[in-house]
């Protein structure tokens, strides 16, 4: 089987041509070419095995400066449990001071990955 | 109020913050650099994009937005470079008076003897795009839905169409998307997105939203709040074609219709634009045609990525450093010139003897490209061939000159860059 996307590791955004065998997807398998580097060839495989994304979002916070709060998974999550996520990471609440890096929720979604604030707000 | 300073920095985002580390890492002294801020904080337009993606040349690691924010505004912090926010500069003349007001200050006129402009861009609005119809509430530029959404925690619409495919309209899609809105689709006028590749990928193809290429809005439907949009097909000169109209109904129309350089600020220094940039004309130090006036980032040509206006912004700090110590001596500039399928070029003008080890030339494309190289003339001859296995008009591109190459562009009196398509590319 032949599949054309379009890497999205970098800006450069390399036309990836994929092609292998449906009944047998182990990453050995898999023939990548198109990409410019070995980034690409990791992301051809994995969105053939277990396509995944970061994700980023934003949660309530109680703060006397800004009303939400960036935040993001320190690792990417299934693409599948995309809207899952959301669902969980729009009942969160979060309270000031924070720091760009705190854990906001710990083995968020997958055991090992985390959500994390992006931005420092102080009051 | 009177005040006087070594550097002043119109804007505190992105360009403003690499500005003035530039400048003060030339050293400059702290407290001979404000940057002045009208927002409330630094950062600039850097906080509301909460994506990914950001770092990843200048820090080998993709940041969201406001985190790479925050390492510029920690340095310049740590550095205790002076900064006021939420003052507004009214205006700025070719002796590099500014004058600026703040609710803690008043009206403040500031006596700079170098500036540096990093206002920026803005949207272009409905306004400039003319759409027949009703004039509803619920019509946005994607980055003020992207305010609201991801600083104001406040969700603009339920069902939306995005008019333009430029990359902020691409992440909204994806935004609106994934805090439970429908995007329904994003109609393009020309036959190709603006936006980047990974972005048409992860923002829309992911959550199969339809990319409407050769497609633009007719009509806006609705009398308080938008109901709906009619769309078209277009033809080759872009205009609709009659038998091709779609009602598609929708409480939100947003705008992602190209980005300007804000350069209101600029005009009233004076100073020469770029009528393809929308920015000012600057040499290889970012140099303004205003001896001391230096322009960087978005307010100089609309960047894609942020990276390259960091590091042009660091330029353009060093520059203003170099100024202010020992200036540039008076000698003539040669110009670049864009020719063949390449739209524009930054600098547009390059000192010939004291330009850098190495000169990086930023450049646009009007079309879509395959295979071509981007050829180098210095006065005819060639000088340099870079081969591109894609060119596009949404993707930037830059080309250094070094070694052999430089010399010859520095006794050149113009360089050309064009696009050569065909065989021996
Ligand atoms: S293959 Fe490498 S260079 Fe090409 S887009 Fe992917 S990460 Fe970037």
């Amino acid at each position: 089987m032949k599949k054309t996307f379009t890497c999205v590791v970098c800006p450069i955004g390399c036309e990836l041509h994929i092609e292998f065998d449906p009944e047998d997807i182990s990453p050995e398998q898999i023939k990548v070419s198109g990409n410019s580097c070995p980034r690409g060839e990791k992301y051809a495989k994995s969105e053939i095995v277990n396509p995944e994304r970061t994700l980023t979002s934003t949660v309530k916070l109680n703060s006397k400066i800004l009303p939400v709060l960036p935040v993001k998974t320190d690792k990417p999550i299934s693409k599948d449990k995309i809207f899952d996520a959301m669902h969980i990471i729009n009942g969160l609440i979060v309270s000031a001071p924070v720091n760009a890096g705190n854990v906001i929720c710990k083995d968020f979604i997958n055991k090992g990955v985390n959500l994390v604030a992006c931005r420092t707000v102080s009051e | 109020m009177e005040q006087r300073i070594k550097i002043a920095i119109i804007g505190g985002g992105p360009a403003g913050l690499a500005a003035a580390l530039g400048a003060y890492e030339s050293g400059i002294k702290a407290e001979d650099i404000l940057i002045i801020e009208r927002d409330s904080c630094l950062g600039g337009i850097l906080n509301q994009c909460i994506h990914a993606g950001f770092g990843l040349h200048r820090f080998g690691e993709e940041l969201t937005g406001p985190e790479y924010a925050e390492r510029y505004i920690k340095k310049v912090r740590e550095a205790d470079i002076g900064f006021i926010t939420d003052a507004m500069v009214l205006a700025l003349n070719d002796n590099k008076d500014i004058t600026y007001i703040s609710p803690t200050t008043g009206i403040v006129h500031l006596k700079a003897e170098a500036v540096i402009l990093a206002m920026g861009c803005r949207e272009r609005t409905r306004g400039a795009l003319n759409i027949p119809g009703t004039r509803p509430a619920g019509i946005y530029t994607a980055g003020t839905a992207q305010r609201f959404v991801n600083i104001e925690g406040y969700m603009p619409g339920k069902e939306v169409v995005i008019l333009g495919s430029g990359d902020i309209g691409l992440i909204m899609a994806r935004r609106m998307t994934l805090e439970g809105a429908k995007v329904k689709a994003v109609c393009e006028l020309m036959p190709y997105s603006s936006g980047l590749a990974r972005n048409i990928a992860q923002c829309l193809d992911d959550f199969q939203i339809p990319l409407m290429l050769s497609h633009t809005v007719v009509k806006i439907h609705g009398k308080e709040r938008v109901t709906g949009v009619t769309i078209a097909e277009v033809d080759s000169s872009l205009k609709p074609i009659p038998d091709t109209y779609k009602y598609i109904s929708c409480d939100t129309l947003m705008l992602s219709v190209g980005l300007i350089p804000e350069n209101e600020v600029s005009k009233g220094a004076d100073i020469e634009i770029d009528r393809v940039t929308n920015g000012a004309v600057v040499d290889n130090f970012r140099q303004t045609s205003k001896s001391g006036i230096f322009a960087c980032g978005n307010v100089l040509h609309v960047h894609d990525l942020v990276d390259f206006v960091s590091m042009e912004s660091e330029l353009a700090g060093r520059s203003a450093a170099k100024y202010v110590t020992e200036g540039f001596s008076g000698e003539n500039k040669s110009d670049t010139v864009p020719k063949g399928g390449v739209r524009y070029v930054v600098p547009q003008k390059y000192y010939g003897s004291s330009i850098d080890e190495k000169t990086e030339f930023f450049y646009r494309v009007g079309k879509n490209y395959r295979n071509v190289s981007l050829n180098v003339l210095a006065d005819g001859t060639l000088i340099l061939k870079k081969k591109l296995v894609r060119a596009a008009p949404g993707e930037m591109g830059n080309i250094s000159l070094k070694g052999e190459a430089l010399d010859k562009a520095r006794k050149a009196s113009n360089l050309v860059f064009t696009i050569e398509e065909g065989e021996n590319v």
